[in-house]
């Protein structure tokens, strides 16, 4: 037996051991990122499965360091002994899901049908209101991103007592519609002026009105951009706490609204706290993880381009 | 109403008739006019002059919305085909006008009135009276400082969401996991994560951030004791938030690059450094102030996990603008002052803005 004729040479392996340790540096970067993001959700899931020992001593791995009990999601009325029984909490926790279901659905739904139009409509003709062209346009929609919602806060909340709106879903879902519309219109033009005007072109030939073909040719093209928009403000406003904190009493409280007030009394035990405020991040968790892909989707209109 | 612009061109040979045409103004004009009569009589009871027995408002809404869907069915009667095209954009457009300047402009009216909405009394005209409660109110001022170092931070958070993204855009494994991962901050509500990371995690006694802490050798890991220290955990936690949100702006900015530049800049030798630097980075300009713009205009409403984790302490400092209002509010139910504090806050932000964008535009292009 010879030694072997063909040798890595000195500079080759040099190479080789650098590839390595850079694959190391970005995956362990890439880790320890994903462990700060991950851990708080981690933590909050474990607590409220912990007793007061368990948390005291900073118990972190469940069945290793302690045995885990249900008494957060009892004081909910959703663990397993007390999901059959009557619980008032409960009513409370799942009256706070719905109005939040409700009034986040509804705005988003809104602000995506409002936003589509204007998005095609800008993103098509050309408009002259008084001395507003399209870029005006766009940009007074647009714009309305820059205003702080401590500006409207008080104003509505003059204008819906005298109205009769306080405290009341209809409320609530005009304001979030007006806040998460600028994003959608952005989202929403960046899409249209994607598509080929062909197409209408095509369609319009063939017969359709002006609004046929944006109803049957170009909104299921445009579909995965509408489904970024809407999923994007539903995030948003499924959190929302300002607005929610300040024009709502009793009848609309939302969720955030909840978990805030519940952080606010000192004798409320960290178990209950964990298990409300993982119960009300759940459906967000879930929404990221299966429609990531349109969330980037949205988030990155505009960049790029 | 002018075509130029206009993408798709339709050629109609409809002719609106005299009738259409008198309907549509008709529909318009008349229901202004309801409207018109509507708001005067409720006025007039406001006013004290009859009892027409209005509980509240909700007449002039709705007088007020029916004469907005009057107005575009109207766009189609009298202006046809032209017409269907306004369509598009003017639900949209009376939705904003209706909602941002209405109150607006009751906003300034406001701010210039002393109102405290849980008494009985109404409104009192105050004049100049808020303005100089403004000038000499140390809280609001000391908020206001605040929110330029908050806005700093942006550019902390700028660096870690470059790094993170290209990272993500390098070749890897697990690419989606990574990206499900860091994008999942941004999806938790800000009021449970200041309970899950600002209360729980960061508790002095147990929380497990506190323990690492002290594993590290840090004595006393009080986050919120200090004004300092206080400032700087609450520019992390917020950063925690939304730095997928920055880092996906720039993600996307990177992937669309042109893959030529880098492969050449590559065959000419630059090393990885050189190729960022020289290369990655000045292409990326556009993105990368797009998204800090975007990014300081979210900054600018922080409020909910200020409010929910210090309310503003210690001794303020931690308070933005819309938490100190927020608590003002809250503390004397003082409708007028909290108006002016938000009205001026507006006015300064959109000077900064306007000036920014000025001079990044003249930085870019200077010669243009």
């Amino acid at each position: 037996m010879t030694a072997a004729v063909f040798r890595d040479h000195e500079s080759d392996l040099a190479y080789r051991a650098r590839w390595w340790t850079s694959r190391a540096v970005i995956y362990g970067v890439l880790i320890l990122w994903a462990i700060i993001c991950i851990f708080p959700i981690y933590w909050t899931i474990t607590t409220s499965f912990k007793a007061a020992p368990d948390v005291m001593q900073g118990h972190l791995i469940p069945f290793v360091d302690y045995q885990p009990q249900w008494l957060g999601w009892r004081s909910l009325g959703l663990s397993p002994d007390t999901i059959g029984a009557f619980s008032t909490v409960r009513d409370q926790f799942l009256s706070r899901f719905t109005n939040t279901a409700i009034v986040a659905f509804s705005a988003s739904g809104l602000a995506v049908l409002l936003g589509s139009l204007t998005g095609y409509g800008l993103s098509r003709f050309g408009y002259q209101f008084g001395y507003m062209k399209n870029s005006d346009i766009s940009f007074f929609f647009i714009s309305q991103l820059i205003l702080p919602p401590v500006v409207l806060a008080l104003p509505f909340l003059v204008l819906y007592k005298q109205l009769a709106l306080l405290d009341t879903h209809i409320g609530l879902i005009l304001i979030y519609t007006l806040a998460v519309l600028p994003i959608v219109v952005w989202i929403m033009r960046d899409q249209f002026m994607s598509i080929p005007t062909e197409l209408e072109e095509a369609a319009l030939v063939d017969g359709l009105g002006v609004w046929g073909a944006f109803a049957r040719i170009i909104l299921p093209i445009a579909l995965p951009g509408m489904i970024a928009a809407f999923v994007l403000s539903l995030v948003l406003t499924w959190n929302e706490y300002f607005f929610a904190s300040l024009l709502t009493s009793t009848a609309t409280i939302t969720l955030p609204v909840m978990v805030a007030s519940q952080t606010g009394s000192q004798g409320i035990s960290w178990w209950t706290m964990a298990a409300i405020s993982f119960a009300a991040i759940l459906p967000l968790i879930v929404v990221g993880v299966l429609l990531e892909r349109f969330i980037i989707r949205g988030m990155s209109a505009g960049s790029g381009k | 109403m002018s075509s130029t612009g206009d993408l798709i061109h339709v050629v109609s040979h409809e002719d609106i008739t005299q009738r259409r045409a008198r309907l549509g103004r008709i529909l318009i004009r008349g229901s202004f006019l309801v409207l018109l009569l509507t708001v005067t009589a409720q006025a007039l009871q406001a006013l004290g002059f009859w009892d027409l027995g209005f509980e509240n408002w909700q007449p002039t809404l709705i007088t007020y919305v029916a004469w907005c869907i009057c107005l575009c069915v109207g766009q189609v009667l009298i202006r046809g085909e032209q017409g269907k095209r306004i369509l598009f954009v003017l639900p949209a457009a009376l939705f904003v006008v209706s909602l941002t300047v209405i109150p607006l402009l009751l906003g300034i009216a406001i701010a210039f009135a002393d109102w405290n909405l849980s008494s009985p009394t109404g409104p009192k005209f105050a004049g100049l009276g808020n303005i100089e409660r403004m000038l000499s109110d140390p809280f609001y001022w000391n908020a206001l400082t605040n929110m330029v170092w908050y806005c700093l931070a942006v550019l902390v958070e700028y660096a870690v969401a470059f790094g993170l993204a290209l990272l993500l855009s390098a070749q890897i494994r697990a690419r989606r996991f990574f990206r499900v991962a860091f994008l999942l901050p941004l999806m938790l509500s800000p009021v449970a994560v200041s309970w899950m990371i600002g209360k729980s995690m960061l508790e002095f006694r147990f929380g497990p951030v506190a323990q690492l802490a002290r594993a590290l050798g840090w004595e006393n890991p009080a986050f919120f004791a200090s004004p300092e220290l206080a400032k700087v955990t609450m520019m992390v936690l917020d950063a925690w938030i939304f730095i997928p949100f920055m880092m996906i702006m720039l993600l996307a900015g990177l992937q669309a690059l042109p893959q030529e530049v880098i492969e050449a800049a590559r065959v000419d030798g630059a090393s990885a450094w050189q190729t960022f630097r020289k290369v990655i980075f000045p292409l990326m300009l556009p993105v990368s102030l797009t998204a800090i713009i975007v990014r300081i205009i979210f900054k600018l409403k922080l409020a909910d996990i200020v409010i929910t984790i210090t309310s503003g302490g210690p001794g303020g400092a931690t308070d933005t603008v819309t938490s100190f209002i927020f608590r003002e509010y809250r503390d004397r139910s003082n409708v007028g002052y909290g108006t002016l504090l938000a009205i001026f806050y507006l006015l300064v932000i959109v000077i900064g803005l306007t000036l920014l964008m000025r001079g990044l535009s003249r930085w870019m292009r200077p010669y243009s």
